[in-house]
């Protein structure tokens, strides 16, 4: 296996890994983190993409992307901290709470009963 | 400067300028970019109208460099017709929001959580506008991942300007799925460039993709564009988003964001990848049949009213995915009237449904409250209002002669030419599901014993806005051939 197959794989494995992770992590911070980690991991996947299609030419469109990818990974990252910091205020908890709220009429006070 | 040029501009920087303006915290700046972000796309979108009715499809290379170097956008007849929806339904919601945060915007309250929705509303709303404009434009993947982002933040930022917990949670919940979804759609980018080494939709469509790893990528990209559009089973996160934003943003969300991603699967599906597989396209009618009716009786159960109504767009959205099997019936073929049928139903949810969230806004604006028990006799109270809700909710229902009825027809019609009977008894089902909810809401509306007595007056341009868009989707009904030509340009394979 040549190294730029390598790159590929792992960027496809850290995807994976940083997908399952945020689907099923209940603390917000740690949700934040592995779609942090899950952009990482396609980046590295587009950085590998030119090498192998055409090694012996730097594409710097991948790079581009990447660059663009990272200033958008920033601002998604700080907007979901200040959210989350804002659910905390609200709620006590840094963690979602499981389903769908249901307000029957009784609006808040039934979840916050039950947390 | 060809028309394409300058209206495309016009149309994306427009709103973009008018996001900087409103950023100020002077109320008269707030409404200047309200002002000159409505302006600008109803003119250039009706300048693209123009252009693409005359000379067909064109095309902007932004700065003379054209593709593969260079960024396109790219304007055919489906595109300005999403265009044109947004500008219309846009306008008006922002004039709403205008009157909506208007008593609110002393600033010197700008620290309480109310100010705070007065002071950025406006600029948020604005640059989503940008966003959703520029996704209806774009001519590759990137630029596409780059105005959908900029559409998830600003969208779940607009949840949050609501101050109940409730609000905050769901918030949180949208965009965190907002986020993995659109990872999920990079990743596909990433490996269908891994495989051509393009990102232009023309050229992609010309190389035809097929084989393993296109494959993957369709499927991740669909996915995270499915999570995105809330179709069944990914609905979750949409309704307390939706309902718990403020009235205008609840418009906005449900009428228009949900749109941006269901286009870009439209155009993935069969602009580029030509109708993918045609299990996949009955899988994606199916889910969207799972849609039209869990979404259906999920708010008739519901006893909160801007929560019926955010039900309701989980099983209207449900229609636009059962166009997608119908589209394309045998390979190397496609139906006209599924296309301009189930985008019909797109542009006609997108004013009705952004009718009846105004209107519900106007009813629990005046009872200070969101249950359905205490907006009972409301409709002797603001009975434009009641218009307003009602005549949205049958055209959301499809009858004649909104919209909504001839985009059903259309879609009916290219079922029964293919004789698809599944698909012609869901839609039919749905309709009646749909008549049921919004008459469960006329009837506390009506309910003439208990008046309500905590009455705040609604502010007459509140009332006009909501009013104006149900009879835009009512007499688009009657118009509805122009919108039907216009997006035959082009039609789903413009390349």
């Amino acid at each position: 296996m040549n190294p730029v197959d390598l790159y590929m794989l792992a960027g496809i494995v850290i995807t994976l890994i940083a997908l399952y992770a945020a689907l099923t992590r209940a603390h917000l911070f740690w949700k934040v983190l592995a779609i942090n980690l899950m952009g990482t991991g396609v980046f590295l996947i587009l950085l590998a993409a030119p090498s192998r299609r055409t090694p012996e030419i730097a594409d710097p469109l991948p790079q581009a992307m990447v660059l663009t990818g990272i200033v958008v990974a920033v601002a998604a990252t700080a907007l979901a901290l200040g959210i989350a910091l804002r659910v905390i205020a609200r709620s006590g908890l840094p963690f979602l709470p499981d389903g769908d709220e249901e307000d029957q009429g009784s609006g808040g006070s039934a979840g916050e009963a039950s947390r | 400067m060809t028309e394409f040029e300058l209206w495309s501009t016009v149309v994306i920087f427009g709103p973009l300028l008018a996001s900087v303006v409103a950023l100020s915290a002077r109320p008269a700046l707030l409404r200047a970019g309200l002002v000159l972000g409505s302006l600008s796309t109803l003119v250039g979108s009706a300048g693209l109208w123009r252009a693409v009715a005359l000379y067909g499809p064109g095309r902007h290379p932004l700065g003379g460099w054209g593709q593969p170097l260079g960024i396109e956008l790219w304007i055919d007849g489906f595109g300005v017709a999403m265009l044109a929806v947004t500008a219309l339904v846009g306008a008006l919601t922002s004039l709403y929001a205008n009157s909506y945060f208007g008593d609110l915007s002393e600033l010197s309250v700008r620290d309480s959580p109310a100010g705070r929705g007065a002071r950025f509303f406006a600029p948020l709303w604005l640059l989503l506008w940008t966003a959703l404009n520029g996704i209806y434009l774009s001519a590759d993947l990137f630029n596409l991942y780059v105005t959908l982002e900029i559409l998830g933040l600003s969208a779940a930022a607009i949840v949050t300007l609501a101050v109940s917990r409730q609000a905050t949670v769901a918030g949180m919940r949208y965009l965190l799925v907002s986020l993995i979804g659109s990872l999920l759609y990079l990743l596909g980018v990433a490996l269908l460039y891994v495989q051509y080494g393009t990102l232009s939709l023309e050229g992609l469509a010309a190389i035809g993709p097929s084989g393993p790893i296109p494959a993957i990528a369709l499927a991740a990209m669909t996915v995270g564009m499915a999570a995105k559009t809330a179709l069944f089973p990914f609905h979750a996160w949409l309704p307390p988003a939706h309902a718990g934003a403020p009235a205008p943003g609840s418009a906005i969300l449900s009428a228009l964001v949900v749109k941006g991603s269901f286009f870009i699967l439209v155009r993935l599906w069969f602009s580029v990848y030509g109708g993918g597989s045609p299990e996949g396209l009955i899988l994606l009618g199916v889910l969207g049949s799972g849609a039209i009716l869990w979404g259906s009786i999920l708010a008739l159960r519901q006893v909160s009213l801007k929560r019926l109504i955010a039900y309701s767009t989980v099983a209207q959205l449900g229609y636009l995915f059962v166009m997608f099997p119908l589209l394309i019936p045998e390979p190397r073929l496609w139906n006209a009237d599924a296309w301009t049928g189930g985008l019909l139903l797109a542009i006609s949810h997108a004013l009705a449904k952004a009718a009846m969230f105004l209107a519900a806004g106007n009813m629990s604006y005046a009872v200070a409250e969101d249950r359905l028990t205490s907006i009972s006799g409301v409709a002797h109270r603001l009975p434009m209002s009641f218009f307003a809700f009602g005549v949205g909710g049958l055209s959301l229902a499809g009858l004649p002669p909104s919209a909504g009825f001839v985009g059903k027809w259309l879609l009916l019609r290219s079922a029964f030419e293919t004789a698809h009977w599944t698909w012609i008894a869901v839609i039919a089902v749905g309709g009646l599901l749909t008549i049921a909810y919004v008459l469960k809401v006329l009837r506390y509306a009506l309910d003439r014993d208990e008046a309500p007595e905590d009455f705040r007056p609604v502010p007459r341009r509140m009332e006009w806005a909501a009013a104006l868009l149900a009879l835009a989707a009512m007499a688009l009904g009657v118009r509805a051939l122009e919108l039907v030509e216009l997006l035959l340009v082009g039609g789903p394979f413009p390349w």
